[in-house]
């Protein structure tokens, strides 16, 4: 049972990683690829541990495991932000609906 | 299935490193560098050499990679960047490269073997050293002189650039946005216990007083980046106190230890213990010269 949820978890880990690797590939302008990293990948990052919090040998690996996400989201946040106030200071237009690519 | 890792991991290191020297952007070239040194270590990891592979992301893509951003910072102030002969300078880099390589895989296709095979001596006497990690025994106790001599390196490449720099006055750099310091506080707690923990677990796994060290240069890099912490224009008693203790611990327990017949011969009852006593000052010290490196030479002199 348990292995069959986290095989699952994982799966859903591994397709928001792929969206969000698709996202930072495939927008138009540095905000929108931003978006796609910190919020498909921290989901899927979410998902993984947790699918790995799972099948851990003990309480104390699995809590470790689940620490990682916190941080990562505080980490992928902070950075968003400071790269998208750079590329706003730089004079970066957002890109908007019929602009090119 | 660890095999197609392997692989991948192999590719994307080649592939990072040579855009990390083609690409004609510095800065880009500082990001890939700092990439490229976390896919070395995850390498290091795989070849089953965690210690390198802690020291090579702490020190090589971390610390490395803020000196370089910083010097990029400097450059970029002083437009020194687009100066001529950099196709020149490059194709120079690229030619004693291509060389070291060569030299390099020569030497390690054809290995002679080790004059005296050392692994079974070292696991004999581990039980005596105090420590049960074979590379803190051989770092701390084995040859405990050669880590002497390397924090004494260590501090007198500090002194040197205190000497050279100088006393120019300093301003404490521009405070960065709120989220930016809320992000470095929210981190320097966790940073520190992370220290504290590899400092202990040195005795019995990878981990010890580099690591540590690093970690917490980190912390203190990532609090003055966002104007939490300014930068030290001459260090004070209590700085200078810090800076030397580890080195001046561990001179003092090898002074003590003379009449034992040889340098830092540690009685096997107290080795474990008189390790731990050098390794906490020692991570004290290089944390405070690893940071003091960049925050003694990251002034803003055009601020004063």
């Amino acid at each position: 049972m348990i292995e069959w949820l986290s095989m699952g978890l994982m799966m859903i880990g591994a397709f928001f990683f792929f969206a969000g690797t698709v996202g930072l590939l495939r927008f138009p302008d540095v905000y929108s690829r931003l978006h796609a990293l910190a919020k498909a990948d921290n989901l899927g990052l979410g998902c993984v541990l947790l699918a790995l919090a799972l099948q851990a040998e003990s309480l104390a690996v699995a809590l470790k495991l689940l620490l990682i996400w916190p941080l990562v989201l505080a980490a992928s946040a902070g950075v968003g932000f400071a790269i998208a106030r750079r590329a706003h200071a730089l004079g970066i237009a957002p890109w908007k609906k019929g602009d090119g690519r | 299935m660890m095999f197609a890792f392997d692989l991948l991991l192999a590719l994307a290191l080649l592939l990072s490193g040579l855009r990390t020297l083609t690409t004609p952007r510095l800065d880009r070239g500082i990001v890939l560098f700092i990439a490229f040194g976390l896919l070395l270590a995850l390498a290091w990891a795989r070849l089953s050499g965690p210690d390198i592979g802690l020291a090579e992301a702490a020190i090589g893509a971390g610390l490395a990679g803020a000196l370089l951003l910083d010097a990029y910072g400097v450059l970029q102030r002083s437009k020194d960047l687009h100066s001529k002969g950099v196709a020149f300078k490059r194709l120079i880099v690229i030619a004693l490269g291509t060389a070291f390589t060569i030299v390099l895989s020569e030497a390690l296709l054809d290995p002679l073997p080790a004059a005296i095979d050392l692994r079974v001596p070292v696991a004999a006497h581990l039980e005596e050293s105090g420590v049960s990690h074979p590379v803190t025994a051989v770092l701390l106790n084995y040859r405990g002189y050669d880590t002497l001599l390397e924090i004494a390196v260590l501090l007198l490449a500090l002194l040197a650039i205190l000497a050279v720099v100088g006393e120019t006055r300093i301003a404490s750099p521009s405070r960065a946005h709120p989220v930016l310091q809320a992000l470095a506080r929210l981190a320097t707690p966790s940073i520190i216990v992370m220290a504290v923990y590899l400092l202990w677990a040195g005795a019995f796994r990878p981990g010890g007083a580099f690591q540590a060290a690093a970690l917490l240069a980190a912390a203190a890099v990532l609090l003055h980046l966002v104007g939490l912490l300014p930068g030290w224009s001459t260090p004070r008693l209590r700085l200078r106190l810090g800076l030397v203790a580890g080195f001046a611990v561990f001179l003092t327990v090898a002074a003590a230890l003379l009449r034992q017949g040889a340098l830092l011969k540690y009685p096997p009852e107290a080795a474990g213990g008189l390790i731990l006593l050098i390794e906490s000052a020692l991570t004290l010290s290089l944390a405070l010269i690893l940071a003091g490196l960049f925050l003694i030479l990251s002034r803003d002199e055009d601020a004063s």
